[in-house]
């Protein structure tokens, strides 16, 4: 690895093109090229995706990147299969439910913890962090056992929980634990002054936690929305579970019944038409919170510390 | 009321969202599967009370059920470490501040947020016995496997597919790698240490806690996989794909808690037990770690 180590030693003369960008070693060349071929190679699929998606059914067993013809048919297919619009409006209302919810209260709980002094509060804490590490598997069953005794009071024409959407979004408004963990550190930095002087003026503590609180850690909020937009929109093991009527299926579970009617071999190119489509609102958040992807990913690392 | 009391009580209502999710959604549900895992249990019929007989069956007359540990600890233990390798040598290599490092993490980490069934789907149509690997295969004059056709190929397939998904771990590395000072290395070079003994000496030593984090949550998800092996495995053949060879421990249980009746579905006392053998795995293993930590995890305390 000799080349991975040598140049860091000139970090920031390497940054500035006018020092030196030619001057660069053969090993930090190779490096750079190997980089390069490294992200084209995780680049290629997508391409490959949407290359098939615009392959006509005759096109598809030709490996050229270049559609003959530009299907683009294909999508409205996709579209007009099965109960695509009420799957894609399903998957929103629980997506942005569960996002909300689990924002509000895990800030909420965090905050508790972070800045609220109560007895017992650092053994609950540490309850938090164990169950980080408690395999969901374990409460998988018994869960289900739970949400098809809870009464759902006839909420979408059902008796109990299960095959109505309340399993998969009520959990969120306990918080998640790592995104407890994750508020709780960024509430930690804000300097305790902040909240007495809020409190001199009359505010409880609900308020200083909406106003002062929670705009101050908007950039963690924002990385828990995010984790939990990706989580929920790619969800299929909830909705495998819990939903069984077509009309109440998300994206995930519709795509699985696009696979299924195509009977045996199945026909890559609506399936990669349609499975860009269910991928895209997620691209497309990626590319416009693309730094607070990275960098709540970054603040998991810490965790382990 | 005093304030201390005021404040305690208002700290209790706080977290209390997250103190009944965890009773009602934690708690109470895995005491309940402690006991269904003794009894039998369909759901629609009370429980009825068998001992040990579940855990008993797991272990001595349940060839499927040892099929799918194996396959489990196949991935846990050939995956994690080519992973963890490969994600730590891409690490170092986007670590040099080369221009451009920030468009080259993001591109790396792009496929990590596209974790759904979509991206199965692609990775199912790009290791297809034509498809665009076996295709760029033969080019070089490799004559590509069947992949997941073949029963000694779905686990290797599976690899390659989740070589896709390490940018969340190189990421994990790189905010590893920047907490190392800068005069560790500087004062390494005046001792004349260079290439392979700084990153003996010095980058993986202080790199050992991240190192560490990985290797316990990435055991943790493998026992877990659920999702690609069901979607891998076919509609017609819930039990893992051609030669069960990828029934993992999670799928099967599914199978057994969620299956059709007739393929011993619907036994959720003997899926419980299944579980909660589970939950031991992994709590057992992850001991172990945290034991085996202090031989080779180099805490800064200890500086």
């Amino acid at each position: 690895m000799a080349q991975a180590v040598k140049p860091a030693t000139a970090p920031k003369r390497a940054r500035l093109p006018s020092a030196g960008f030619f001057g660069w070693s053969i090993p930090r060349w190779l490096g750079f090229l190997a980089l390069i071929v490294v992200c084209v190679m995780f680049i290629l699929p997508l391409l490959w995706m949407i290359s098939t998606s615009l392959k006509d059914s005759s096109d598809l067993m030709n490996p050229s990147w270049i559609p003959s013809r530009l299907a683009f048919e294909n999508y409205i297919d996709a579209f007009s299969f099965g109960m695509w619009p009420q799957w894609t409006f399903n998957t929103v209302v629980i997506t942005v439910f569960s996002v909300v919810a689990v924002v509000v209260s895990s800030s909420m709980v965090a905050y508790s913890f972070a800045r609220l002094r109560w007895p017992g509060r650092d053994t609950v804490f540490s309850l938090v962090l164990a169950t980080m590490m408690l395999p969901g598997v374990v409460t998988l069953i018994p869960q289900f056992v739970l949400f098809a005794r809870l009464p759902a009071f006839g909420f979408q024409d059902s008796r109990v929980w299960t095959n109505t959407f309340l399993p998969l979004t009520i959990p969120s408004l306990a918080g998640g634990a790592f995104y407890i963990f994750l508020l709780r550190q960024s509430m930690r930095s804000i300097p305790m002054e902040l909240s007495e002087a809020a409190k001199m003026d009359g505010a409880t503590e609900l308020r200083t936690w909406w106003s002062i609180i929670m705009p101050m850690t908007r950039p963690t909020l924002a990385a828990v929305a995010i984790f939990q937009f990706q989580g929920a929109w790619q969800d299929f093991m909830g909705p495998l579970l819990y939903l069984q009527s077509e009309h109440l299926y998300t994206l995930q579970l519709g795509l699985r019944q696009f696979e299924a009617a195509a009977g045996g071999a199945p026909a890559w190119n609506w399936l990669m038409a349609a499975s860009l489509m269910v991928m895209l609102p997620v691209l497309i958040v990626f590319m416009l919170l693309q730094r607070n992807f990275v960098e709540g990913i970054s603040l998991s690392g810490m965790g382990g510390r | 009321m005093t304030i201390a009391r005021k404040e305690a009580i208002t700290g209790w209502l706080f977290a209390a969202p997250w103190i009944v999710g965890f009773l009602l959604f934690t708690v109470g549900p895995m005491a309940f599967s402690l006991y269904a895992s003794f009894t039998r249990y369909n759901i629609i019929a009370a429980p009825r009370w068998i001992g040990l007989d579940n855990y008993r069956n797991l272990f001595f007359n349940d060839p499927l059920f040892i099929k799918a540990l194996e396959n489990t600890f196949w991935m846990v233990l050939i995956r994690i470490p080519i992973v963890l390798l490969i994600s730590l040598l891409l690490a170092l290599l986007i670590n040099n501040n080369y221009p451009g490092d920030k468009a080259f993490r993001t591109i790396v980490y792009l496929p990590n947020v596209l974790s759904g069934i979509a991206a199965i789907f692609l990775w199912q149509w790009i290791l297809a016995p034509n498809g665009l690997l076996n295709t760029g295969l033969a080019a070089l004059g490799i004559r590509g496997p069947a992949w997941f056709a073949d029963p000694y190929w779905t686990k290797p397939g599976m690899v390659v597919m989740g070589l896709w998904w390490i940018g969340g771990n190189v990421l994990i590395y790189l905010s590893g790698l920047k907490g190392i000072p800068r005069e560790l290395y500087d004062a390494a070079e005046i001792d004349g240490a260079v290439g392979m003994s700084r990153l003996r000496f010095i980058t993986l030593p202080l790199l050992s806690p991240t190192i560490f984090f990985e290797v316990v949550t990435g055991i943790i998800a493998a026992f877990q996989i659920f999702t690609t092996a069901y979607i891998l495995s076919g509609k017609d053949s819930p039990l893992g794909g051609p030669g069960q060879s990828m029934l993992f421990y999670v799928l099967y249980l599914y199978n057994r808690a969620f299956g059709k009746v007739g393929q011993g579905g619907f036994q959720m006392g003997y899926a419980s037990a299944m579980a909660w053998v589970l939950f031991v795995i992994i709590l057992v293993i992850t001991l172990f770690q945290l034991w085996a930590a202090r031989r080779w995890v180099y805490y800064e305390s200890e500086r």
